[in-house]
């Protein structure tokens, strides 16, 4: 009974050191800040609901992405968004069928323009999602940029 | 990870585009090292914050999907040259690193 | 063979069958006007930008990529690693501006000798021990000393000479024969793909010209970022480095970093990018 303690207990410990080295258990982020559920979210809408606590996003043509419609490398496919929408305080970009679609959200303050340009892996074929935040109120358009190697590193 | 961070700051008629180029693994956690199969711990920026003149204009999440050596670029309005353009990040591990530029 | 082979280059360029060697001189003339007339919306000079030249859409991406280059920081490497290695002293013009003499026939030891071949030359005169340092592999910091040299010599026409001596027209002639051989399980040269199918597709790729193969070199390659070590010199990759691999790709034999094989092989091609601006260090995929 002893032993088998022993051995459980000694188990446990290094199914934690691998979870630790690996990165699925990060140290205590120095930012409070960090939407760990937005960025784990395994789909737009969970990632969504995560970062604004919202889903839903009115289609707008003012939303233009740029991005390759056949990226070269999938590990690093630039993407820009630039809107006409006024107000803007933040910009959000996540690739659809990325296991975890947020790649990054942008939080502006007044004076910054709505325009955001950055690069970004995508696993795979997917849409280029952005959503445009101006105060309340969330806008999206999506592009859709084929991948035929995947971006991240497999 | 000192000197990480390249920035070009350049004023074009009432507004300034601001370049960043950072030198960072950004690291998924996906990757198996080749020679011991372990998966290379995740190792990303996942806070970066840019000042203009001292006040915060921008702050951004990252996950690991942005890609290795990360670059952003975006606009402020109302900058000139000579402004004071800082960036900073700091990273899953705790890891940071700032720079300084000015608009030119 | 060798007629066999001047054969079937002449007729990939639809030239009438030319039953004599053609002189390097020659070679040039029909190697670029082939491209100049497959491309005719590409100016010269554009060549040296490789597949970017020719593919007006890979060449929106390209330029989303030069709004701030990956190669920046590791040129700045380069030239920390030039300056503390004194590689200057090793070259004429105190290294500064003279890519596009490379790759030359050395009369002295009978060989041609590439950039890379000549800074690794020097970092061994300066006593540098050029494993523990990690000046290997045609990648990494040897790649980050060559990009900031390239760097140094962009807008620079190449000049590679090919004197009238006949162990570099041999160097040539086996350069040449490199390139219009059959290779691999899969029997293909490097004319099959990137003379015949220049700017054509092979299943996902789309295939780059011979013209401006070498000029953008040593490249920043999004393919060689995954690599361990320093993230800023990780992309980098000289001209050697994508000959072996792209010959293993196509599953041909891939021959040895600076073998005569590949020093050839850069003469030939070197030599038909002849008049292209240096554009390396230059972001590929």
């Amino acid at each position: 009974m002893q032993r088998r303690q022993f051995l459980k207990g000694t188990l446990a410990g290094s199914a934690v050191a691998v979870a630790v080295g690996a990165g699925l258990l990060s140290p205590r982020s120095v930012l409070a800040a960090w939407p760990t559920a937005a960025f784990e979210a395994k789909s737009v809408n969970d990632a969504l609901s995560g970062l604004f606590g919202n889903t839903s996003a009115a289609d707008s043509k003012d939303i233009e992405i740029k991005a390759p419609d056949i990226a070269e490398n999938g590990a690093v496919v630039p993407v820009s968004v630039t809107t006409k929408i006024a107000g803007v305080t933040g910009i959000a970009l996540l690739a659809s069928t990325n296991n975890n679609p947020l790649a990054a959200n942008f939080e502006f303050a007044q004076s910054v323009k709505g325009y955001v340009s950055t690069r970004i892996k995508m696993a795979k074929t997917s849409d280029v999602v952005a959503i445009v935040k101006a105060g309340d109120k969330m806008y999206t358009n999506k592009k859709n940029v084929k991948v035929t190697i995947g971006g991240c590193g497999g | 990870m000192a000197d990480s961070i390249r920035i070009k700051a350049k004023a074009q008629g009432a507004e300034a585009e601001v370049k960043a180029l950072i030198t960072h693994p950004m690291e998924t956690g996906q990757r198996k090292d080749k020679k011991t199969g372990q998966a290379i711990p995740a190792h990303f920026i996942q806070e970066l914050v840019c000042k203009h003149n001292g006040a915060q204009v921008m702050s951004a999440q990252w996950g690991a999907a942005i890609s290795k050596n990360p670059y952003v670029s975006f606009v402020i309005a109302g900058a000139k040259t000579g402004d004071a353009i800082e960036m900073s990040w700091v990273d899953n591990k705790g890891e940071k690193d700032s720079a300084s530029a000015k608009v030119e | 063979m060798k007629k066999q082979i001047i054969l079937s280059m002449l007729s990939v360029l639809g030239l009438a069958p030319l039953l004599s060697l053609a002189s390097p001189e020659n070679d040039l003339k029909q190697f670029q006007a082939y491209y100049i007339q497959k491309f005719p919306d590409t100016p010269f000079e554009d060549f040296s930008n490789g597949l970017y030249g020719i593919d007006k859409v890979r060449r929106e991406e390209w330029l989303a990529m030069e709004e701030f280059p990956p190669y920046e920081p590791g040129v700045a490497i380069g030239k920390q690693l030039f300056e503390k290695h004194k590689i200057g002293s090793c070259f004429k013009n105190g290294g500064i501006g003279i890519r596009q003499n490379y790759p030359y026939f050395d009369a002295n030891s009978g060989k041609v000798k590439n950039l890379e071949s000549e800074i690794l030359e020097c970092l061994q005169k300066q006593g540098v021990d050029l494993e523990a340092e990690k000046f290997v592999a045609e990648k990494g910091k040897l790649a980050a000393i060559s990009a900031y040299m390239a760097y140094t010599s962009r807008g620079k026409k190449f000049n590679v000479v090919i004197p009238n001596d006949d162990k570099a027209i041999a160097a040539y002639e086996k350069g040449k024969r490199f390139f219009w051989a059959k290779r691999g399980q899969l029997n293909f040269s490097c004319a099959d793909c990137h003379i015949a199918s220049a700017g054509q597709q092979i299943r996902s790729e789309r295939l780059s010209a011979s013209l401006g193969h070498p000029t953008g070199f040593p490249v920043y390659r999004k393919a060689w970022e995954i690599d361990d070590g320093n993230p800023a010199l990780t992309g980098f990759g000289t001209l050697h480095r994508r000959y072996k691999q792209c010959n293993e790709q196509i599953r041909a034999k891939g021959h040895k970093f600076q073998s005569d094989e590949y020093l050839a092989l850069e003469l030939y091609e070197t030599y038909m990018s002849n008049g292209l601006p240096v554009s390396g260090p230059s972001i590929r995929q």
